[in-house]
């Protein structure tokens, strides 16, 4: 008998270890959460976001003071946070989901994690592109996929649409990164949604024989490869430019200084856009209040932040937007649907694992 | 080897069963996000693989072959070499390289592949200084893409030699100098002497290092999916995340752990027969002086890894940091480091007493069942973390589903959820990817100590826990260590299994710099990456100063 009394002791020893760390790690958790703002709320909100804290937060916290709403976030990549809500199911503790591109929130619902949500004052705020048809999920703001060129090396007048630069000319010249990038997929499903499976894989032929080099990097990465003349022409998000121009790193100024943005295809259906956006879960226990917070989200004040903080584009042309933003002049945005990207998203990708963009 | 009668009463043998029991249900809990992923393999293909077998499958056996291929070549060079030079070896500053080489663990693969990137890439500072001296436009030099296939093999093998370093340098310092110069005297050259006497008695610690180097370079997504390099694990991610067949990809992964499978059974087939055990010199062992240019040669050639995996990376990401530094909130930073410390030191501690475990029953019993036990737990690292976090959502999110609907049923209440989304999943899923590693550290310091020690032990009465804490701990020292820092080291960097399965309002330093640097602004990036390798300087300083006095 003795050994099972040390064993006892043995196992009752490490669990006791266990167990004082693990409530250590529990109370620190409460505390750090209660801690983080001493107000007492009324009520709370859960949010699954996709945007990435600092991006979102500063919104929250204004949201938080105003209505005494505790507001709790984990972030997360949007298919994990899809994944998460999914096997939650109807127990799962969020209220609402955010992503930051159209597809994932299109794949959110025929999951059937959204319930629709008709309301007036987001009928209002949000142009009937820029949300889901039925009412499921809304966009917040607007992110524009343009050329970056060099200054040196082009001139705008050589420049027209996404479709042109699979023209011979720009033989080795362009760089793009990999086509994994949600905002490369959403264009080639623009582009899918317009013109066709037929005419959109003869473009992207075209295109990928024009890359400078391997798809690789982050959109900062193409605009200084321009900048260093390894390629004349680059397909970016246009807040990437704007933070650059910003920058307190001289190398990155000094890159952005040394190109300039170009609107593609202003005469036909306008510049390729994508949304960040967010939906009311199906479990959602508050769902009023949850309007209320993308009411507020998508309020003046609101959006007014995404342009001047951000760069990005609000989802009205009314907001006034930063010294930046203006000194790329008014633009036209394609009006399709954004739903439309979700739907395309996959024929999309295979396209381009077949036309070889890496 | 079985306990024959003679050794232990009957009482004392069903004790032992009871414990055999227990491993076996411990290794098949923390085997279901396996178990699962291999069930995969049994769901019809879909459509989706004849789409991959046209365009991408190719290009990711290619890849993912050359990158492991590179990263081994490259890490066994640098690390025995270095494990070698510095365990037996004396010259000055050894003591201070010793541990000076362990410093790139603590760098995450992303960060010093952004960081490079910057560094050299073609608007990086030094092709610009190349380019304004000599008056070049791009394009008149040669300059090797830094963003590219073998810059991935160079990043990973700059921050996955410790592996090999860490657990062969344990294994050498084992190794009495008197082997080594009986073989010498015997008329061996000293390369000779290398290849044929140390090398072979230190494998199986070099393999283990080897093999978790190799493991993680199969599972790393941030560095290769920045360099534009197409693997195994982009692959999975891309057919999950992209075209949203989250079936295929576990598919996907089911063949990467064949693969890894396969490598094991390999090696070990082909070291089937050989036995290492050691007596230990507890005298101070005499090192190997060298003279001048050697000493200096070998400083050099030591200075190398830590200069390019350490000094490099940590200055320019201090130089930006400093940049940044106004832009801390120093109360939210506060909790970072509290939350990433806290969850490494619980996770290293929980992962070394279920190692000991582990590895204690498979000394006793080495039969068939513990073997497959073990080997099924390591494979647990090689499995991208992104899929070992879905692996414990799904059932985890199964079981609160049950067990609410029984709640419903019987108190008409729900319970809400139990397991999703608290600190105990996410310990649990750290347990069942980085188990490996501590198992692999504690196997190997297990395999030098001679069987007969425990015969003797067990023939005098010794009971399992005395046997554990009075003879193998002891002798364990370096290894229970080796296995504590890297867990905690890995927590500390650990990305996806920490983003997915969190609760709310929970973040680590992990977390915020990959937050940071995913939104491209690297600058920012910098302090919260620069924590994680200070913070996991602190192990490294403790436990090389624990080894090294053990040795002395």
């Amino acid at each position: 008998m003795r050994i099972i009394t040390v064993l006892n002791q043995l196992v009752k020893r490490t669990m006791k270890s266990i167990w004082i760390f693990l409530s250590f790690l529990c109370t620190m958790n409460s505390a750090y959460g209660m801690g983080y703002n001493s107000d007492t709320f009324d009520e709370e909100l859960n949010i699954y976001s996709a945007r990435k804290e600092a991006l979102i937060k500063p919104l929250l916290d204004q949201f938080s003071k105003k209505t005494g709403t505790k507001i709790n976030l984990i972030t997360g990549t949007g298919d994990s946070l899809i994944a998460r809500l999914k096997s939650e199911g109807i127990y799962s503790p969020a209220d609402l989901l955010l992503t930051v591109d159209a597809g994932r929130l299109y794949r959110a619902q025929r999951a059937g994690l959204f319930q629709p949500m008709i309301s007036k004052a987001l009928s209002e705020n949000i142009p009937p592109h820029l949300r889901s048809i039925d009412d499921q999920w809304f966009g917040l703001s607007i992110r524009a996929r343009v050329i970056v060129y060099s200054r040196e090396r082009v001139t705008p007048d050589q420049l027209a649409t996404y479709e042109a630069l699979a023209d011979p000319r720009w033989r080795k010249k362009i760089c793009v990164r990999s086509s994994s990038n949600i905002y490369n997929q959403s264009l080639v499903a623009g582009m899918l949604t317009s013109k066709g499976i037929e005419f959109t894989s003869a473009w992207l032929e075209g295109l990928v024989k024009n890359f400078a080099r391997n798809p690789s990097g982050g959109d900062r990465d193409q605009i200084k490869a321009v900048a260093a003349g390894e390629c004349d022409i680059a397909l970016v998000n246009s807040y990437y430019l704007a933070g650059m121009l910003s920058s307190g790193d001289p190398v990155e100024a000094t890159a952005a200084s040394k190109v300039a943005l170009f609107w593609p295809d202003q005469n036909q259906q306008g510049t390729h856009i994508n949304i960040t956006g967010v939906g009311i879960t199906k479990s959602s226990s508050n769902p009023g209040l949850a309007t209320n917070l993308i009411v507020f989200l998508t309020s003046d004040e609101s959006q007014k932040w995404y342009a001047q903080v951000n760069n990005e584009f609000p989802l009205r042309e009314d907001i006034e937007l930063n010294d930046i933003l203006k000194s790329w002049g008014a633009y036209k945005a394609s009006q399709v649907n954004v739903s439309e990207l979700g739907r395309q998203n996959v024929a999309a990708i295979k396209a381009m694992d077949r036309a070889g963009w890496k | 080897m079985e306990i024959t009668p003679t050794t232990v009463s009957a009482a004392h043998r069903s004790h032992w069963l009871t414990l055999r029991n227990m491993a076996t249900c411990l290794t098949a809990i923390l085997a279901m996000p396996l178990f699962l992923i291999m069930a995969s393999l049994l769901q019809p293909f879909s459509d989706t693989w004849q789409h991959l077998s046209d365009t991408l499958l190719t290009e990711y056996v290619i890849n993912t072959s050359l990158l492991v291929f590179g990263v081994g070549i490259g890490t066994l060079l640098l690390g025995v070499s270095s494990a070698w030079l510095s365990a037996l070896c004396e010259f000055p500053g050894r003591k201070l390289l010793s541990w000076a080489l362990l410093l790139p663990m603590a760098m995450p693969a992303y960060i010093i592949a952004y960081t490079y990137s910057g560094i050299f890439d073609s608007f990086g500072i030094l092709q610009i200084l190349i380019r304004s001296t000599f008056g070049w436009e791009y394009g008149d030099y040669y300059f090797p893409q830094i963003r590219s296939l073998g810059g991935a093999i160079c990043m990973l093998t700059l921050v996955l030699y410790p592996y090999v370093y860490l657990l062969a340098r344990v294994a050498f310092s084992g190794q009495s100098l008197t082997t080594f110069e009986s073989s010498r005297n015997l008329g061996r050259g000293p390369w000779n002497s290398f290849f044929c006497v140390s090398l072979p008695l230190a494998r199986p610690a070099i393999i283990a290092g080897l093999s978790l180097a190799l493991m993680e370079t199969l599972a790393d997504y941030g560095a290769v999916s920045y360099f534009g390099v197409n693997t195994f694990t982009t692959g999975i991610f891309r057919t999950w995340q992209g075209l949203g067949e989250l079936l295929t990809a576990a598919q996907l992964c089911a063949f990467l752990l064949v693969f890894v499978l396969s490598l094991i059974l390999f090696e070990r087939e082909s070291r089937k027969r050989l036995r290492y055990y050691q007596n230990f010199a507890h005298a101070k062992t005499k090192l190997i002086p060298l003279k001048k240019w050697h000493a200096a040669s070998v400083i050099i050639l030591l200075s190398f890894p830590i200069i390019m995996g350490f000094l490099l990376p940590a200055t320019q990401l201090t130089l930006w940091a400093i940049n940044y530094w106004q832009k801390v909130e120093k109360v939210d930073f506060f909790h970072l480091l509290l939350n990433s410390i806290t969850l490494a030191i619980a996770a290293s501690v929980i992962c070394l007493v279920f190692a000991l475990f582990l590895s204690f029953i498979k000394r006793r019993f080495g039969g068939h069942r513990e073997l497959v036990q073990t080997e099924v737990v390591k494979l647990g690292y090689a499995v991208p973390g992104t899929v070992i976090a879905v692996g414990i959502m799904l059932p985890a999110g199964w079981l609160d589903q049950k067990i609410n609907e029984l709640s419903v049923l019987w108190i008409d209440d729900t319970l809400g959820l139990i397991f999703s989304g608290t600190l105990g999943i996410l310990l649990f899923a750290y347990l069942a990817r980085f188990l490996s590693i501590s198992l692999q550290a504690i196997e190997s310091g297990m395999s030098t100590i001679k069987p007969h020690l425990d015969e003797s032990a067990l023939s005098l009465g010794a009971s399992p826990s005395h046997l554990l804490s009075r003879i193998h701990l002891p002798i364990l020292r370096p290894s229970l260590f080796t296995a504590l820092l890297l867990v905690f080291v890995e927590v500390l960097k650990e990305l996806p299994i920490t983003l997915i399965l969190r609760p709310f309002n929970f973040n680590t330093l992990a977390i915020r710099t990959y937050e940071l640097a995913s939104e491209e602004q690297l600058m920012d990036a910098a302090l919260p990456a620069l924590s994680i390798v200070a913070i996991g300087l602190v192990p490294v300083l403790l436990i090389t100063r624990i080894i090294i006095q053990d040795k002395n």
